[in-house]
């Protein structure tokens, strides 16, 4: 506060700023303050309708459908959280879209880090061929398969089961794909020496390379948790015990029982959402790095 | 106790065991398995390829089995019928008309979901205040669930109390029935789509940018290039690879939609925006028309393969130049 000639912009403190004089001259402040305007303009627009869900959700439930709309009602009110919370179906949701996304993350990682590192490290005959039916499964689109994934799954019993919703999820061929070259890209002196003191493959495995390739792993986990707690069509297919479903089916589930109860419906809705822009804020550049990784398909 | 003599000699293999293992574990590096040797390979790899031929191979190859029969979901293989199930699909109106909603939805989403994140990419590369927020609104909507968003948009579009009814209530346009009326429904969808996952593309495009060094911008600088030369002449060039892997996993996305669709519309008004997975769906769990609906996903995931193998072949020649 007491400190006036604190530059106000970031231009000259920040690093990644530094752009060379001569363009300054042709893009003047003008130019600077007009991306920012267009960059916040498109944020606006961008968090209006959760924003609008919010402010729904704190209206008192006969004020929600006032017309024209307005941002404010008489009095701010949590009740409709207090409603929704009180049905109990949205925590049992909560905690099976947990539970799901929990295991197919961890299932996924680690069969997927153990065949990655069999195929950098590990040779053996037959593991070139292995390789490539693992990789040619990258571009099977698992969606397409849906109605005779279903059948088999009946075959199995595994309609409405956790296991149903989870094992289909849980073959990534991209993933061991990513790992592998990752994993290649591991000093081969730290796991000879660690052989030579008579570790096992196993243990060079958990205590050198998956310690050394920490970054990666931490992107690609949250990234197939991401993917498998939003994930809607395989748990809507295997699942029609209420008791079973994740939250994004559970809630399709009931979306048109909500009715007219447009601020209970919101307040849901945020509930909802809340989860993962929590986990955001909190791992923001893991999961920069793990859609850069996944997404362009690793390096 | 009684049997001390039983309790020896098994012991005494155990040391031998014990230390056969260890001498073997140093000199050849093999985990010991007296007898037949399998290589440590193999066993890392088991869990990951046994997931993958019961819940990825399996039911492909179910899937072909099926399509060639007229199998029904309420029981029983059915009789073969050969290709009848790919004959039908050919001249099946429902077909046709949901795999034209798919195209015409894929053709008018994707350039919106490359030209708005890379706008969004380019606005905020560069620090600015704020930045986190704004990077945080674009990104935000793909984190949240498919049933979050279409609650949240079905509320905004409503056509009686809807937001954007209001608000062109106010500037004086009549209500547009967004959801209920053909055009406007396909409309809604795409504006949805572009909303909710925008911002994977918008962080590609960050990555991309951000791998691009500062030393090429400072030399076209000296050189007395213009921004905006800058920004056609050399931002844009540099990401057409990003661009290029982008519309193609666009591309495979959107083929592949379903889930808002049928949360937002049940592919309604009049199936006007029924996507072809839809229909796969219908036949399959509705109309329980299994080996039907088998033929019509082969059908689907060709063409689906053939745009897969440009994608592999893009980033095979990443890695390459890489």
């Amino acid at each position: 506060m007491s400190a006036p000639t604190l530059p106000l912009d970031s231009t000259t403190s920040s690093r990644d700023d530094r752009r060379p004089g001569p363009v300054r001259l042709f893009t003047p402040r003008l130019g600077r303050v007009c991306m920012w305007v267009a960059a916040a303009l498109i944020a606006f627009v961008w968090l209006l309708p959760m924003l609008w869900a919010l402010a729904t959700s704190l209206k008192p439930e006969a004020e929600t459908t006032a017309y024209p709309p307005e941002w404010t009602a008489s009095r701010v009110t949590g009740e409709a959280y207090t409603e929704v919370l009180s049905q109990g179906d949205l925590v049992v949701w909560f905690l099976n879209s947990t539970l799901v996304a929990v295991a197919v993350t961890v299932i996924t990682v680690i069969t997927s880090a153990w065949a990655a590192y069999a195929f950098a490290r590990l040779p053996f005959r037959g593991r070139n061929v292995l390789y490539a039916i693992t990789i040619a499964g990258i571009i099977v689109p698992a969606n397409v398969l849906v109605v005779p994934l279903f059948q088999q799954m009946r075959i199995m019993g595994m309609v409405d089961t956790y296991w149903g919703i989870i094992l289909p999820q849980v073959v990534a061929p991209a993933m061991v794909f990513i790992l592998k070259k990752f994993f290649e890209a591991v000093p081969r002196e730290l796991e000879d020496a660690a052989e030579v003191d008579g570790a096992g493959r196993s243990r060079i495995f958990w205590t050198i390379v998956m310690p050394l390739c920490r970054p990666i792993l931490a992107a690609v986990s949250i990234f197939v948790f991401i993917g498998a707690w939003n994930n809607f069509f395989w748990p809507f297919i295997i699942t029609s015990d209420p008791s079973l479903m994740t939250l994004p089916v559970g809630l399709a589930n009931v979306q048109n029982a909500f009715g007219v109860q447009y601020a209970q419906m919101m307040a849901a809705a945020v509930l909802a959402a809340l989860p993962l822009v929590l986990i955001f804020l909190f791992f923001q550049r893991q999961i920069v790095r793990g859609v850069a990784t996944a997404g362009l398909g690793g390096n | 106790m009684s049997t001390p003599s039983a309790d020896n000699p098994t012991r005494r293999t155990d040391v031998a065991t014990h230390t056969h293992t260890r001498t073997r574990a140093i000199t050849t590096r093999e985990p010991s398995r007296p007898g037949h040797r399998i290589p440590p390979g193999v066993w890392f790899i088991v869990p990951f390829f046994a997931l993958y031929v019961v819940f990825l191979l399996t039911p492909i190859i179910l899937g072909v089995v099926t399509s060639l029969f007229n199998t029904s979901l309420a029981g029983g293989t059915g009789e073969f019928v050969g290709l009848d199930n790919y004959r039908e699909l050919l001249s099946d109106d429902a077909v046709s008309s949901s795999a034209g909603n798919t195209l015409t939805f894929t053709l008018f989403s994707t350039p919106f979901l490359i030209v708005v994140a890379l706008v969004m990419a380019l606005l905020t590369h560069r620090n600015m205040p704020a930045r986190w927020l704004f990077r945080l609104a674009y990104f935000m909507p793909f984190l949240v669930p498919v049933t979050v968003v279409t609650m949240v948009w079905t509320w905004m579009l409503g056509t009686d109390f809807g937001f954007f009814n209001g608000i062109l209530d106010r500037v004086g346009i009549g209500p547009i029935n967004w959801l209920g009326e053909p055009t406007a429904a396909m409309v809604s969808v795409i504006m949805v789509t572009v909303w909710w996952t925008v911002g994977f593309n918008y962080l590609l495009y960050l990555a991309a940018l951000q791998g691009i060094p500062e030393e090429v911008y400072e030399a076209s600088a000296i050189d007395g290039a213009s921004a905006r030369q800058q920004l056609f002449r050399i931002t844009l060039p540099l990401l057409k690879r990003t661009t290029g892997l982008i519309l193609v996993l666009q591309l495979i996305a959107s083929l592949k939609v379903f889930d808002q669709i049928y949360l937002l519309t049940q592919g309604g008004p009049n199936f006007a925006t029924r996507p072809i997975l839809e229909y796969i769906y219908d036949v399959g769990f509705t109309g329980l028309r299994i080996g039907y609906s088998s033929a019509i996903s082969y059908a689907f995931f060709f063409v689906i393969l053939v745009i897969a193998l440009v994608q592999l072949k893009l980033f095979s020649r990443r890695e390459g130049s890489a």
